[in-house]
């Protein structure tokens, strides 16, 4: 709690015009108080004064805040990616990205699983549109979701073995035999 | 020579035992009745089995045919919920695609139809997977473009535009105002290709084949612009991080100013082609219905959202490239079907236009680059002068952009919708982990809501509206 509200006081003065910040900040916070463990950060779109917030909450926040955040007003879905943070402690990082229509407010919310147990529950009771998301970080990240309806390969085949995105998961060549350099040239 | 009726009529009729019907005299009313297209909404049907010796081809009687109520959106059924008379018999699965034309691509559709209508639609994509999610973390920050610009292929600009913007973020750099006019002249210009394009092969999709000629027709001008500027009709790698690749070609104006007219002359003679007709209307009207509720949770944004009536154009809402400069309008739709798309996108057309013409008068002098020296290569005269310069053009072209760790979310409003790239940098000259969002994802997976319920012949209009671009779709 306190923790937040400095992040907020830190960060308003600094990285923020002060004409948007203040009709924004009361929502994201009211979103935040009650989680003391969600960490919080405020980005900028590129060369323009367009601001997001990124919130990092822990896995077992992760429905609940997100739900939250729907009844608050950010019931646009636009987007949930995986990240493979390979050899870094919690090494998989999942992020859903969501739209607040009337504030004109985007919000990244964002948790952290380990390597030995990438369980995060499914969005698809708050987000329908999770759904294929979802599939596609299983599908390319072995991120399991349990609690989702259908939960299988969406990209790749359906008899591939391993997660290509994984950073441990090789790009792979194919050999390619020159033959044009042989001794008739 | 009284027989002369006769005898035409037997060689019409092939029936030598009709007798001669007593209503030649007023011929031109009954053939027009016996060939008139049957038209929804009008209640007397013709007699065709009267007509033809098949049997009955009527249409069932309209309250008997829940299903073409709900085509036409009088009754707005829950898609979720299946229907209350299931014929278990009934029953089949249709696979749709991977190879079919109107598919655009690899989209494979499997239908599972009550008679002629469609109960549950479920789209299998991954055809067309060449995961270039996996190929833009081996390549940097300057050969990146050239890999996004092949995703949506009908908007590459826009892939290379929100890639750039992504990039430029983590850097922390500003490009001059003259690169952002260019990057706003050919994302708007491109726009308009990509719906010139999507008018095109709707117009064929549901029947009206000349569409394809004409759409085609105005979208060669874009794209001879586009390969004047770039060197490619497609595929340009021609936003960079940084800046554009090069300044535009001498001319440029009064190509543009053209290409204005061209278009506009165009999107004309399209509007009187199809507005009117008949076919047209009843082909999409009321066809394809997807509401604002749905939208929202299934991540639908661009065209088919403000045909829905969602009022969301991140172009206004969070504008890039100083695009809030220019004035135009966002178009909004009221009932979310085909029709009010294709109304969207026809005026989306004139607006983008307009921001192009407004393009031309205010463009700025100075440079297409930023100056920034680690970003943009040194001009070849100072690599002769300059010890730095040579340093500084070494590095760039074996290392590469160096880009300080971070997280970066961009988006720009794409043809299909709200166009996003994540971006993971660890430092060093390539991304750790570059996440697409791609617009066309979100609306094959909205299909099931758009279709569910309808006909089957609705399948065509309902994806042909949707306008997907596989390569988008799958990565």
């Amino acid at each position: 709690m306190s923790d937040i509200e400095r992040d907020l006081e830190d960060a308003a003065p600094e990285q923020e015009p002060a004409t948007r910040v203040l009709p924004d900040h009361p929502v994201i916070a009211r979103i935040l108080e009650e989680h003391t463990d969600a960490t919080f950060e405020v980005r900028s779109y590129a060369s323009s004064d367009v601001m997001y917030h990124a919130i990092t909450v822990p896995v077992s926040e992760w429905v609940d805040i997100a739900s939250e955040a729907k009844d608050v007003g950010f019931d646009l879905f636009i987007d949930l990616a995986a990240v493979d943070h390979f050899t870094d402690a919690p090494r998989f990082e999942v992020a859903l990205n969501i739209v607040s229509m009337t504030l004109n407010e985007r919000l990244i919310i964002s948790t952290r699983v380990p390597y030995d147990d990438p369980t995060v529950p499914t969005l698809t009771g708050v987000f329908a549109g999770a759904n294929f998301y979802e599939r596609e970080a299983y599908d390319l990240f072995g991120i399991d979701f349990p609690g989702h309806p259908d939960l299988t390969r969406i990209l790749m085949p359906d008899d591939w073995e391993g997660h290509p995105l994984r950073k441990d998961y090789d790009v792979g060549e194919v050999p390619v035999e020159f033959k044009a350099g042989s001794a008739d040239l | 020579m009284t027989d002369t009726p006769d005898t035409e009529v037997d060689l019409a009729a092939g029936d030598p035992q009709q007798p001669a019907p007593e209503e030649v005299e007023g011929p031109a009313e009954e053939r027009r009745q016996l060939h008139d297209v049957w038209v929804s909404g009008t209640e007397e049907r013709f007699p065709f089995s009267k007509a033809t010796d098949e049997g009955a081809q009527e249409f069932l009687p309209r309250d008997e045919d829940p299903a073409l109520d709900i085509q036409e959106g009088i009754v707005v059924d829950d898609d979720y919920v299946e229907a209350p008379v299931v014929i278990e018999d009934e029953r089949q699965i249709i696979n749709m695609g991977p190879q079919h034309p109107s598919t655009h691509g690899v989209l494979r559709l499997q239908l599972e139809l009550e008679g002629e209508t469609i109960r549950r639609v479920k789209p299998i994509i991954g055809y067309l997977h060449t995961g270039m999610e996996k190929t833009a973390e081996t390549l940097n920050y300057a050969q990146g473009s050239t890999n996004v610009t092949r995703m949506d292929y009908l908007a590459p600009f826009h892939n290379e535009l929100v890639y750039s913007l992504a990039v430029e973020q983590l850097l922390g750099i500003d490009v001059p105002p003259r690169a952002d006019a260019i990057r706003v002249l050919m994302t708007e210009l491109n726009r308009v290709s990509s719906h010139l394009l999507w008018a095109a092969t709707m117009g064929m999709d549901i029947g009206a084949l000349s569409m394809m000629i004409y759409g085609w027709r105005e979208r060669e001008v874009c794209l001879d612009f586009f390969e004047k500027t770039t060197g490619l009709r497609m595929n340009h790698n021609y936003i960079r991080p940084g800046g554009v690749a090069a300044d535009l070609p001498d001319g440029w104006e009064a190509d543009i100013a053209n290409l204005i007219t061209l278009v506009n002359e165009g999107v004309d003679e399209y509007e009187e082609l199809l507005n009117d007709n008949p076919i047209f209307q009843d082909r999409t009207l009321g066809v394809g219905v997807i509401l604002p509720e749905e939208c929202k949770q299934y991540g639908v944004t661009g065209p088919i959202a403000r045909a829905s009536g969602i009022d969301w154009d991140l172009r206004k809402q969070a504008p890039y490239c100083g695009i809030d400069q220019y004035e135009f309008s966002v178009p909004t739709g009221l009932h979310g079907d085909v029709h009010d798309r294709y109304t969207v996108r026809i005026e989306e057309i004139r607006q983008s236009l307009g921001i192009v013409a407004q393009v031309v008068e205010s463009m700025p002098t100075g440079d297409y680059r930023t100056p920034d020296a680690k970003v943009t290569p040194p001009p070849r005269k100072r690599i002769d002068e300059s010890m730095e310069a040579l340093i500084h053009h070494f590095k760039l072209f074996t290392e590469g952009i160096v880009v300080p760790p971070g997280t970066a979310y961009q988006s720009v409003e794409g043809p299909r919708g709200e166009v996003g790239c994540y971006l993971v940098s660890k430092g060093g000259a390539r991304p750790w982990r570059m996440h697409w969002r791609a617009p066309s994802f979100a609306a094959v997976q909205a299909l099931p809501a758009m279709m569910t319920d309808s006909l089957v012949a609705d399948v065509v209009a309902a994806l042909a509206s949707s306008d997907p671009v596989l390569g988008d779709v799958d990565r």
